[in-house]
């Protein structure tokens, strides 16, 4: 499924990363997940959150550069190759990945992976046409 | 519209003649009353007869705003106390006030300038014009009164502050012409928005915008939301106020009143007097003025002059939009670098401006520059590549107009140091 992801531009200093958690946590902010790229210079962080465009009027309103970009969200199975399927058939379909965040959960409830890709709408109905897709429209 | 059309449109030969005179009568009045210019004089061996022409005022002292406080209050006065009929002072936030008084005569100049200064706008006697910038020892709000007055406009004279009800007058008294700061103008049509009102509603045609530099980019802004002409307006309560200088609508250089303010275009560092064209120092001396003349005042701003016919068809010498301040030159491995080009760079990458800070380091006896640029929202891409090419094309576009190689750090919104809403733009850290 289609979700909005939250990026925020974190100049590459210590303690900054600390500094928009707790903006996220005095509002009661749950990251459902994250990931920070970087440079020599500055980071780029990326999330997944329940409520987007509240929390972008949040670290809006604590001075950061924000942008909403939508993303593909999946659930996977956590077992070898689980991944692998679905990016074949996005590969196989033309569809470029830019860059791609994961993490396992606990128990039965699988892999989670944030997708960008060039062809949002394209990839996503391929995805949801993907036979036993059985995550379909259930993650997060 | 001409306001003044033998003046506007007088041929170079007749207006040389007429600054010729007047700049050597100013001269004999101020060696013969003021004595801090004749022990000026005295000590460069001149006398008032040595300038006999115009290239003859290379020869004279500059006057700096030093000279004004050394001279605190009254000092630089050219006539008693008693012939001063106003006097205004500025806000002093370095110091002492610079204080400057006007006979009656100067207070008819300045009027005289700035309805120039509003006819250039399209402005008449049929115009409503109001005034919004700050009324009281700031020249800003009396300067631009009693010009609109002369121009037989009808003036409200609001002053600054209430925008809500700037807003209700400017709708329901049917306000064709507004002068403010340009900034108030932005905050003006902000709150025009906020309230839910269409341009449809107001009959504004141009805004005289001066007092704070402002740039190309914040005129277009400035023309869109308010769905007018935007001018601007050069002055400084030194030489007069508002009205030294202003845009005609071609908005091709501010035309210069030449004939009460003769320009000169300086370089900062060394005093040499530069051609036309050539981007340097401002200085005006006072050719008209009784109350406070001033001979080749250093107003600090950085500016060329055009001496060539507006295709508004006035022969009135002009000056291009300030670019910066010769204070905030700074001298990086031999060569002079101003905050308002890597001002000009930024824009031109963006659509806005962002706020930006100079800092400069020596390391092993080499200086090191790096600009600091807030990323804004406009600016900012999800993507590290798009970021990294944002990076790279600041530092390629700096170099290429900084003549030296400056390295580029993205820094958060509002994360730079501001004084009174301004960033501060030039860190020094060098040891010399």
């Amino acid at each position: 499924m289609i979700v909005q992801q939250i990026s925020v531009f974190l100049e590459n200093r210590k303690g900054t990363l600390a500094k928009v958690l707790s903006v996220l946590h005095e509002h009661g902010v749950n990251l459902r997940a994250m990931t920070v790229a970087d440079t020599a210079d500055f980071g780029i962080m990326r999330m997944v959150v329940s409520e987007p465009e509240k929390v972008e009027k949040i670290l809006h309103a604590a001075d950061y550069a924000v942008k909403i970009t939508p993303v593909l969200a999946l659930k996977i199975e956590d077992t070898p190759g689980g991944l692998l399927n679905k990016i074949m058939l996005l590969a196989n379909g033309g569809i470029s990945v830019e860059y791609v965040y994961a993490f396992a959960t606990t128990g039965s409830e699988g892999a989670r992976v944030v997708l960008k890709v060039d062809k949002l709408e394209e990839a996503n109905n391929m995805l949801l046409q993907l036979k036993n897709n059985t995550e379909e429209g259930q993650c997060w | 519209m001409y306001w003044n059309k033998p003046i506007e449109t007088m041929e170079r030969n007749h207006m040389i003649e007429l600054q010729t005179s007047r700049l050597k009568a100013t001269v004999e009045r101020v060696y013969r009353q003021v004595p801090f210019y004749r022990s000026k004089m005295q000590a460069e061996g001149l006398l008032p007869a040595d300038i006999t022409t115009l290239e003859d005022i290379k020869k004279l002292p500059f006057v700096i705003k030093q000279d004004m406080r050394d001279n605190y209050p009254y000092g630089l006065f050219a006539v008693p106390l008693t012939e001063i009929v106003r006097i205004h002072a500025s806000s002093g936030t370095t110091g002492k006030p610079t204080v400057v008084g006007y006979t009656k005569r100067d207070l008819d100049i300045w009027a005289e300038v700035m309805a120039r200064a509003f006819s250039y706008s399209g402005a008449s006697k049929t115009s409503c014009i109001q005034i919004a910038y700050g009324y009281g020892l700031f020249t800003g709000g009396l300067g631009a009164h009693y010009g609109a007055e002369l121009l037989g406009a009808s003036v409200i004279p609001i002053s600054t502050g209430n925008t809500a009800r700037q807003i209700m007058l400017m709708k329901d008294f049917g306000t064709t012409v507004l002068a403010c700061t340009p900034s108030y103008a932005l905050v003006i049509a902000e709150t025009i928005r906020e309230m839910g009102l269409e341009l449809s509603e107001f009959s504004l045609k141009a805004g005289i915008f001066g007092a704070e530099p402002w740039s190309e980019n914040m005129r277009r802004e400035i023309e869109k939301r308010l769905g007018i002409k935007a001018l601007d307006i050069y002055g400084l309560s030194e030489i007069i106020g508002p009205g030294v200088a202003c845009d005609c609508l071609c908005q091709n250089g501010l035309h210069i009143s030449e004939d009460h303010f003769y320009p000169e275009i300086i370089n900062p560092l060394t005093g040499e007097v530069l051609p036309d064209g050539e981007k340097g120092e401002l200085v005006i001396t006072t050719i008209t003025k009784e109350g406070m003349p001033l001979v080749r005042y250093r107003t600090r701003d950085l500016t060329f002059l055009d001496r060539s016919v507006c295709d508004c068809g006035r022969t009135l010498v002009r000056m291009g939009r300030i670019m910066g301040r010769s204070d905030d030159m700074l001298i990086i491995r031999g060569v002079n670098v101003f905050p308002s080009q890597v001002e000009s760079v930024l824009l031109s990458i963006g659509n806005t401006s962002p706020h930006y800070q100079l800092i400069v380091d020596r390391e092993d006896n080499l200086d090191i520059l790096t600009v600091l640029v807030e990323i804004n929202e406009e600016m900012f891409t999800d993507e590290v590549k798009g970021m990294e090419e944002l990076e790279r094309k600041i530092k390629a576009a700096l170099s290429s107009v900084l003549q030296i190689s400056a390295k580029v750090r993205l820094v958060n919104p509002k994360s730079l140091e501001r004084s009174e809403g301004k960033s501060k733009r030039v860190i020094d850290n060098r040891k010399l």
